[in-house]
């Protein structure tokens, strides 16, 4: 009889399945795991302590590169807690613009995710027909905020500005015929709504592809079902939020449940899973992004009708327009003590989270009364779900690890912070 | 594990007033305040009641607080907590959720500076370990009875705890490769850390 060694195995942190710098040390029994001890923060920047040193308004930008494939989602947290300690509601406008964008950014995350959730468990295709949707989504937040990426659109008061009234359009060139240009440019004839009206109408029948290409397919099937099964029990005691929650059959929504902004103004479901492994948590995410382009749908149709302003008048709080500064006096000094100092708020605790794609992304922010934070703290969805990954994945095929890291929907920008 | 059982389900939602009374007997049984702050609940919790306090929010039947949502450390160094009282130099901050009644609590307890020592809550909620272990790691607080308390974040053989009030914001040491050793070196930060902007309190919005 051969004998079998238990061993040791290191796993990145240089790894395409790491989803960025995690590293695994795991105790192999064979090729089934016995343990795993994720080591992470490699990607720790001190995002908390930074924030500490920094007017409010600065670490805006801080909180994209938190979770960077759901950039807007982050942004809307913190810009909540601060209204929140603020006491200040953003105009009507506003708050259905961040709205969609939370739902275009959910949209962008989950088709991230199903791309390197199928390319990890080796289903290559997914992964050119979701960033080609992924494209157009892109270049909604660059034709709004300027950044493809880090928009650091939203500000406490409303969003930095209304959305644009074109469509930038593709030109001729060495590469794109005159042709080719006019057929891409098709869709981007009128304003930015024009143009997200046109991809809600179109998505659906994108979303039906993905799941032609997975939902019944044989080896996806393989490789998903009832790999990394979580009890509803298991999965409150873990701390599980958003679809990694829901995935277990814990009908549990943050946009339903405490709602903010407006979304008790719309309608959308909530699926939930049954058995709590991967391939619920896959159809789970899948029925989300069709939720989710529902409200988009509702949003456009009321913003096209409701014109408005999209950041609140107090000067206090948000910058004056550039004309006024020009010739207005007190617009220049409201102007200057707001980029050089910032505003104070009242010293208190304050908790808000919001439903971001991951999961519940909460800003715990205590205050003394200055124009920075004393303390903040980010509660990050990805932390809770990768610390049970030793529990997950125990008892499971060396490979399985992969495909319930990919379940998990990993990113380090958030769990090191 | 004492998980609460699925069949409780099925129990109303208890009112606001039920809850509000419960949680205001509550604290007085364990000797803690009770703070409503920005339509936020906030307990004050003495550190020898917090573990049988945490339980009890846990597996009672009007708070159901299944979740933890978060659990941070809180450095008040320099903070007007602090200054009142030095015994209360650190906080550990609990962020608890209960989704059966869809409320959420804030339980805060005070740590001592010479003795930074307070139960670990893992044996409660099995999410707590890797919060306390950032906690650790970030402020040096220590969790008595947590099944691995090691660094979590910070390097391999850091020194010191970050996140501490009076750990510098540029750290004590930056690593560069050296090309005649062959290998990675540390060596004392080479700047200075400079105050961009400074912290100012405004009075009007004080009051």
């Amino acid at each position: 009889m051969t004998e079998i060694r238990n061993y040791t195995m290191n796993f990145g942190p240089q790894h395409p399945a790491a989803h960025g710098v995690l590293r695994l040390v795991m105790e192999m029994d064979g090729e089934v795991v016995e343990r795993i001890d994720p080591h992470i923060g490699l990607l720790h920047r001190a995002t908390e302590k930074l924030a500490e040193s920094k007017p409010y308004n600065h670490s805006i930008g801080y909180m994209d590169r938190l979770d960077y494939v759901s950039m807007m989602c982050n942004e809307h947290a913190y810009v909540l807690a601060i209204e929140k300690l603020l006491g200040v509601t953003p105009p009507l406008r506003a708050q259905y613009i961040r709205v969609m964008f939370s739902e275009i950014t959910r949209i962008r995350n989950h088709l991230l995710w199903i791309a390197a959730h199928g390319l990890d468990i080796g289903a290559m295709a997914v992964f050119l027909y979701a960033f080609r949707e992924r494209e157009d989504l892109c270049d909604v937040y660059e034709a709004t905020s300027g950044a493809r990426l880090h928009a650091a659109y939203f500000r406490p008061g409303g969003v930095y500005r209304d959305l644009p009234e074109q469509m930038p359009q593709y030109s001729p060139s060495r590469v794109h015929s005159e042709k080719d240009v006019r057929a891409k440019n098709m869709n981007r004839e009128g304003s930015v709504l024009d143009f997200i009206q046109s991809f809600v109408d179109r998505f659906p029948s994108c979303v039906d592809e993905y799941e032609n290409l997975l939902t019944d397919n044989r080896i996806w099937k393989q490789r998903t079902v009832d790999i990394g099964v979580v009890s509803p029990e298991r999965a409150l005691q873990l701390g599980f939020t958003g679809p990694m929650l829901r995935g277990s059959g814990i009908e549990w929504d943050l946009r339903r449940k405490q709602p903010y902004e407006v979304y008790p103004e719309l309608r959308f479901d909530i699926p939930v899973g049954v058995t709590g492994d991967c391939y619920d948590r896959y159809l789970v995410r899948v029925e989300e992004m069709r939720q989710s382009n529902e409200i988009i749908r509702q949003c456009v149709s009321w913003l096209q009708a409701n014109p408005g302003p999209v950041m609140l008048d107090d000067h206090k709080l948000t910058p004056p327009a550039r004309t006024e500064m020009k010739d207005d006096m007190e617009s220049l000094i409201h102007h200057f003590k707001l980029f050089t100092e910032g505003y104070s708020t009242p010293p208190g605790q304050v908790y808000q989270a919001v439903e971001a794609p991951k999961g519940e992304f909460g800003i715990y922010i205590v205050s003394d009364g200055a124009n920075k934070p004393y303390r903040l703290k980010i509660r990050a969805p990805g932390f809770a779900h990768l610390a049970s990954l030793d529990e997950m994945a125990r008892g499971h095929m060396l490979a399985d690890v992969v495909a319930i890291i990919g379940t998990q929907d990993i990113v380090f920008g958030e769990i090191d912070r | 594990m004492t998980t609460p059982s699925r069949a409780r389900d099925a129990d109303a939602r208890v009112s606001t007033e039920q809850f509000e009374k419960a949680l205001h007997s509550l604290a007085e049984e364990h000797h803690a305040s009770t703070a409503l702050c920005f339509k936020e609940w906030t307990l004050e919790a003495p550190r020898e009641a917090q573990i049988s306090l945490l339980r009890a929010l846990r597996d009672n039947r009007t708070f159901q607080f299944d979740q933890l949502m978060d659990l941070c450390g809180v450095d008040y160094a320099e903070h007007a907590i602090a200054d009142k009282d030095p015994q209360r130099r650190f906080a550990v901050v609990y962020h608890l959720l209960s989704v059966r009644q869809n409320r959420r609590l804030r339980v805060v307890v005070y740590v001592d500076e010479a003795r930074p020592v307070i139960p670990s809550v893992a044996s409660l909620w099995a999410s707590a370990n890797w919060y306390e272990r950032e906690a650790f790691d970030l402020f040096g607080i220590l969790f008595e009875g947590h099944p691995d308390l090691r660094r979590l974040l910070t390097d391999y053989g850091f020194v010191g705890h970050p996140f501490r009030k009076d750990f510098p914001l540029s750290g004590h040491v930056e690593m560069r490769f050296d090309e005649e050793k062959g290998r990675v070196v540390y060596e004392p930060v080479s700047i200075d850390p400079r105050v961009t902007v400074p912290r100012v309190v405004r009075r009007e919005i004080r009051e």
